[in-house]
């Protein structure tokens, strides 16, 4: 039963991937509409959603102690002490993620039938994301860590070929590349990290770890683990979530991935891929929680990240890139959670943060698709009326990412910024940058917000203005027009999500923490409920900052006119809107110098060093050849002469042997 | 049936040989001669399948050696001519016998003249590589050994490239610079064994029992492994002795550098596990650090170099020195993993470097070149050619769930429990094997087409999928069902870790032997 819930997407796959490849793909045939291959692909993914209901209400009956189900579907890699089996293992911890996986993923689907209608290759696309999906499943549903990083790696592939699905732009090419290297840099802290688990504990299964560790911890203390040890692996796997779940210095992948179709921005870009980091994070948070140095690594990190981000997030102008942003910036705030031991908070910000960013995402698409493949916020305004629905679902999830109660990102993001205040491993610096970054999140959002759907129109200002080297289609078209249904109604079901997702764990009364108890124990990590009053008044505190910040950039944006994007901006403004060089001072720092290197190995080591050697030999030999064939003289008195001297010395040597 | 099966080996070895002299009667027709393609074709696949006899029938628990056949050769000299097969063995024979009705099938279009010679010279090579996989007789080994060396270099120097008179006498040089002192340690073992044994021998089962004086860095033991080392090594080819390997494969016309890459560089590997490790334990366990340091140095640098190539076979022919050095890296580390990962590395390594080069050398058969920049945006005319590029790009790239991977992890595993060090330095291949395949994958199938000629390029033929297909699903299977070729192998790699690891003291058995175990001890007492 289980395995079926990674199988239905890959079938999905199989029937979709061949029929383009060998149905489609040759020049000159005809391409299936996006309405029937995405009908099946969705039919896959929906299916799996079922399964993985079902797997929930399973898991649901049984009482904490037992909520899991396994399966081992083969022997995988037998080797010596090396015992990996094609496992997968659904708990408390996965059934959430497979709920969110294939729910959303069902959502996203429907949604591109609409999206993708005008593409040319919608039964690749849709092969694509089922692929996707198989992978995400697998990542969550491993039961050991190398099943794991198949998934992980998995949804790497996918999301390398999806950035890159329009690959006849060779920027986005390069961005899938791109993408997926980085995520291989990662990926080596990842492997490592494995490694040395598996030369610790001699075991890379999860439950096995979690048994192994839990036995050391009960015999009171007399079993010792090698910390630092612990504190190494937790290093190494978490330089595994700066790549995937796009942290500093990592994160620089996840800005140019947003050259992918939208609902893949949408889906693996904000919903699900970036947030295996968190997930691998709290399935192992039983190493985690023993190591202080590492947690305090991981908080630091996602705080920063999360305040870094939103700097950028404010001065950009592509609808998608604002969201990217925020993204890192959000996921950001989950490592921060994970880090103050706050795993549940973690996981639930995981959940809201699907809900809404994929809202605001398909929202964004929504708006691309309707304004004819316009994406930046500076030419548009006054959305409002023009597509109600896309305007009315957005605005939910604008408040819930800005953290406006009873949205859900209120409750989640709250949490955190509790937890980070009040845990041990936490601090006031921890919960002042979280605190600012909210403020700045409500700030960046509104402005997103404002620009597109407040305000009068400026795109057809824009078009009389005339500045030549924009977008030469696509603007003040009478056809701006809301949505197709397949591409609102997955919006609506998000809104509603988005909305009322906050219930899954609400303060002092959390049925999260309560369902995750048997995965998260409540570790003394986390911060006891105690101090009520100190709990309301961040809680106030968060929340009027939110608020000053919607109406500082309500203030600023409303009356935007086209004419004040020429204005030129401050030096400041112009390092965040130019993302501050990251991207320049990794290609000055790294790429150009591993270049310029290995052009170096190359041209003068092999070329000019080595060969020169060998051919050295072979003119030496040349040489001697040419010597010896002296010798040959063809003169028989010679060769007799050589006789006699090879028989004495034969001779000799043979007589000194005896001797 | 009995007396077949018994001399299963030696029919093996020599039918290609004699289908090859039979097809020397069948007359050529100017412009083309398909009986005499189909004839090759056809000898290649019937030795295939006798090998698939081997496969089912090898017992992995059973007698070390199987198929075991021995005659007097040369008894003054102790030369016998001696052969059969163990599970290691096993695996580089099928992977020899797999290839090559695949590289044949391959050249059908590229070759058009001088057939005859081409297509017999391919079956003679393949006479000479099965008979090294499966000589027990070090002299033996010797001869196949020089055997294979003749039809590679007529290979490079007829079917070529324009440089292919400078490739194949670099070639030929680089090898019999190798195989010389070979040979000369393999007389002085035949006299060790008379020496301590009574009686001359080149048998390698009798060798084993030889205790070979000489222990230190330049003792007799020691000099005679480098000597079997460097003979090896410039096969594998270990960085720095590699430099032969980007002509030749560049100037060998594709199904030459099929085999070269997918066979004739395991034969160093292959002497490695056969002959230098269980021969010279003492002297692998003092060079095993200098050995797995160069073998972490030629995943670096062939990595570093193969991004910088314009030319993609040259790109590829540079990612098998980065490849084969995780081979190297695997066997010196001297424990079960690591081994068991450097033999399926080599198996890997023929399947997807033997399918890159017949994926380049079909482009070239369009475009006639290989110039990176010659392409751009193929995928859109291409589209099974871009799929299955891409399948291969991925096993390069040790994609998990492709058979690179499998390799690759058990290799980096093993040698993290021997040296945690050069582990984690040859780790950085996996992110600069990313970036030289990606980047070229870009360069060549996407962005937008920029030269006219590349709009209308065909995609692949019938012939082509046939030829690609069998290679893409191993990619598959061996990634997902490995187990399928460790169960054969086991038994033997155990064997011969014991034989090998003889010379080490304190030999970190196993990983199960755990800090969290010793903690555990602390506990207790």
């Amino acid at each position: 039963m289980l395995a079926l819930i990674p199988l239905f997407p890959l079938i999905g796959f199989l029937i979709n991937g061949s029929w383009y490849l060998f149905g489609q793909a040759p020049e000159g045939r005809q391409k299936a509409s996006s309405q029937v291959t995405g009908l099946i692909g969705t039919f896959f993914i929906f299916m799996s959603f079922l399964v993985s209901v079902y797997l929930f209400l399973q898991l649901f009956a049984m009482d904490g102690e037992h909520r899991i189900v396994q399966q081992v579907v083969f022997p995988w890699i037998y080797v010596g002490t090396v015992h990996l089996d094609f496992a997968f293992r659904v708990d408390s911890l996965s059934t959430l993620f497979t709920l969110v996986i294939t729910g959303v993923g069902t959502l996203i689907h429907l949604y591109s039938i609409g999206y993708m209608s005008h593409d040319e290759t919608p039964g690749k696309f849709f092969a694509y994301l089922n692929l996707f999906c198989f992978a995400m499943l697998m990542l969550v549903l491993g039961a050991s860590l190398p099943i794991l990083f198949l998934g992980w790696e998995g949804v790497g592939l996918c999301s390398y070929l999806l950035i890159g699905y329009w690959y006849t732009d060779e920027d986005k090419a390069k961005a899938g590349k791109k993408a997926f290297v980085v995520n291989r840099v990662g990926d080596l802290g990842f492997l490592v990290g494995m490694f040395l688990i598996f030369s610790t504990f001699g075991t890379l299964d999860f439950e096995a770890l979690r048994s192994l560790l839990a036995e050391a911890g009960h015999i009171g203390g007399a079993v010792r683990i090698d910390l630092e040890a612990v504190t190494a692996i937790c290093l190494l796997l978490f330089v595994g979530c700066m790549g995937k779940s796009a942290q500093i210095p990592l994160y620089v992948w996840l800005p140019d991935a947003m050259a992918g179709p939208t609902p893949v921005s949408a889906l693996i870009h904000a919903a699900t891929m970036v947030t295996s980091g968190i997930y691998m994070i709290a399935r192992l948070n039983f190493f985690y929680s023993l190591s202080t140095t590492a947690l305090s690594v991981v908080a630091t990190v996602g705080a920063v990240t999360a305040f870094f981000a939103a700097t950028i997030a404010i001065a950009q102008k592509d609808i998608k890139k604002v969201l990217a942003y925020s993204t890192v910036s959000q996921l950001g705030y989950m490592f921060l959670a994970c880090g103050v031991g706050a795993y549940t908070a973690g996981v639930f910000h995981v959940i809201t943060h699907a809900f809404f960013k994929a809202l605001l995402f398909l929202g964004a698409g929504s708006v691309i698709h309707g304004m004819h493949e316009e994406q930046n916020i500076l030419k548009m305004g006054g959305l409002r009326s023009k597509m109600p629905k896309t305007f009315l679902t957005f605005a939910i999830g604008w408040l819930a990412i800005c953290g406006i109660p009873p949205f859900s990102g209120f409750f989640s993001k709250d949490e955190i910024l509790w937890q980070a205040f009040s845990s041990p491993t936490g601090s006031t610096m921890l919960w002042g940058l979280g605190a600012v970054t909210a403020v700045m999140t409500a700030f960046y959002m509104t402005r997103l917000f404002t620009l597109t759907f407040l305000g009068t129109p400026r795109f057809e200002e824009h078009e009389e203005h005339g500045h030549g080297h924009d977008h030469d289609h696509g603007h003040s078209k009478g056809g701006i027009h809301e949505s197709p249904t397949f591409m609102t109604l997955p919006l609506q079901i998000l809104a509603i999500l988005s909305a009322i997702g906050g219930l899954l764990s609400i303060p002092h009364w959390s049925w999260l923490e309560h369902w995750l108890e048997p995965v998260i124990p409540a570790h003394e990590l986390a911060a006891t409920a105690g101090h009520s009053d100190m709990e309301w008044i961040l809680m106030a505190v968060s929340v009027i900052g939110a608020i000053c910040g919607i109406a500082w950039a309500l203030q600023k944006y409303r009356n935007f006119k086209a004419e004040a994007a020429g204005a030129e901006p401050g030096a400041l403004y112009q390092a965040m809107e130019e993302k501050w060089y990251v991207d320049e001072i990794y290609d000055a720092l790294i790429v150009k110098p591993i270049h310029r290197l290995s052009e170096v190995l190359w041209k003068v080591f092999d070329i000019q060093i080595i060969d020169r050697i060998v051919v050295g030999f072979g003119r030496i030999s040349l040489w001697s050849g040419e010597t010896a064939r002296v010798m040959q003289t063809g003169s028989i008195q010679v060769y007799a002469l050589m006789l006699l001297i090879g028989l004495i010395a034969t001779a000799g040597y043979l007589i000194y042997v005896w001797v | 049936m009995s007396g077949f099966n018994s001399s299963l080996l030696t029919i093996l070895v020599f039918l290609p040989a004699a289908w090859a002299l039979a097809g020397l009667l069948i007359p050529v027709k100017t412009g083309g001669s398909a009986p005499l393609k189909y004839w090759a074709l056809a000898g290649s696949l019937v030795t295939f399948f006798l090998s698939i006899f081997l496969y089912v029938q090898f017992s992995p628990h059973g007698e070390e050696f199987q198929w075991l056949e021995t005659a007097s050769w040369i008894p003054s000299l102790g030369i016998s001519y001696s052969v059969g097969i163990d599970g290691i063995s096993l695996w580089l024979v099928m992977l020899t016998t797999f290839l090559m009705p695949i590289a044949i099938l391959g050249s059908f279009k590229a070759v058009e003249h001088r057939e005859k010679e081409y297509y017999f010279l391919l079956l003679a090579l393949e006479t000479g590589m099965l008979g090294a996989f499966v000589s027990l007789d070090l002299f033996l080994f010797y001869v196949f050994w020089e055997v294979m060396l003749i039809p590679m270099y007529f290979l490079v120097g007829i079917w070529g490239g324009k440089e292919r008179i400078y490739a194949a006498m670099k070639f030929f040089l680089y090898t019999m610079v190798g195989s010389l002192l070979m040979l000369v340690a393999i007389f002085y073992l035949a006299y060790q064994h008379k020496v301590q044994l009574g009686s001359y021998s080149t048998l390698i089962l009798d060798l084993y029992k030889l205790h070979i004086p000489g222990v230190g860095y330049f003792g007799a033991q020691s000099l005679l492994f480098l000597a079997f080392s460097l003979a090896f090594a410039i096969k594998v080819p270990l960085f720095p002795l590699h430099t032969w390997l980007p002509d030749a494969h560049v100037q060998a016309p594709t199904a030459g550098s099929v085999i070269l890459a997918a066979v004739l560089l395991k034969m160093g590997g292959y002497g490695f596990l056969r002959i230098a490790f269980p021969l010279f334990p003492q002297a692998v366990s003092l060079y095993q650090v200098p050995f797995m340091t160069l073998g972490a140095i030629a995943i670096i640098y062939g990595a570093l170099v193969a991004t910088v190539q314009p030319d993609i076979k040259k790109l590829v022919a540079y990612s098998s020195v980065s490849h084969m050095g995780y081979v190297i890296l695997g066997l010196f580390s001297l424990n079960q993993i690591g081994v068991t990962g450097s033999i399926y590395q080599m198996l890997n390594h023929g399947i997807s470097t033997g399918a890159l080069f017949l994926l380049v050398g079909m482009i070239y058969e369009r475009r006639h070149t290989r110039e990176i920049s010659a392409f751009g945006g193929i995928t859109r005319v291409m589209p099974l050619f871009a799929v299955t590029f891409m399948i291969v790009t991925l096993s390069s790239v040790a994609l998990p769930g492709t058979n690179g991977f499998v390799g690759e992890f058990l290799i980096l595993l093993g040698s993290w429990n021997t040296n945690r060090i050069l582990a984690s330095v040859a780790a950085l291949g996996v992110v600069l094997g990313a970036v030289y395949m990606l980047w070229m994958f870009q360069r060549v199938m996407f962005g937008p087409i920029t030269h006219e000629e590349n709009k209308k390029l065909r995609d692949l033929s019938v012939r082509e999928v046939l030829v690609l297909a069998p290679l893409v699903i191993a990619i598959f299977v061996m990634g997902i069902f490995p187990n399928l070729f460790f169960e054969k192998m086991d038994p033997s790699v155990q064997r011969f870790l014991n034989r090998s690891s003889a010379g080490i003291t304190s030999q970190p058995n196993s990983a199960s032997q755990t800090s969290y175990a010793q903690g555990n001890n602390h506990g207790s007492s």
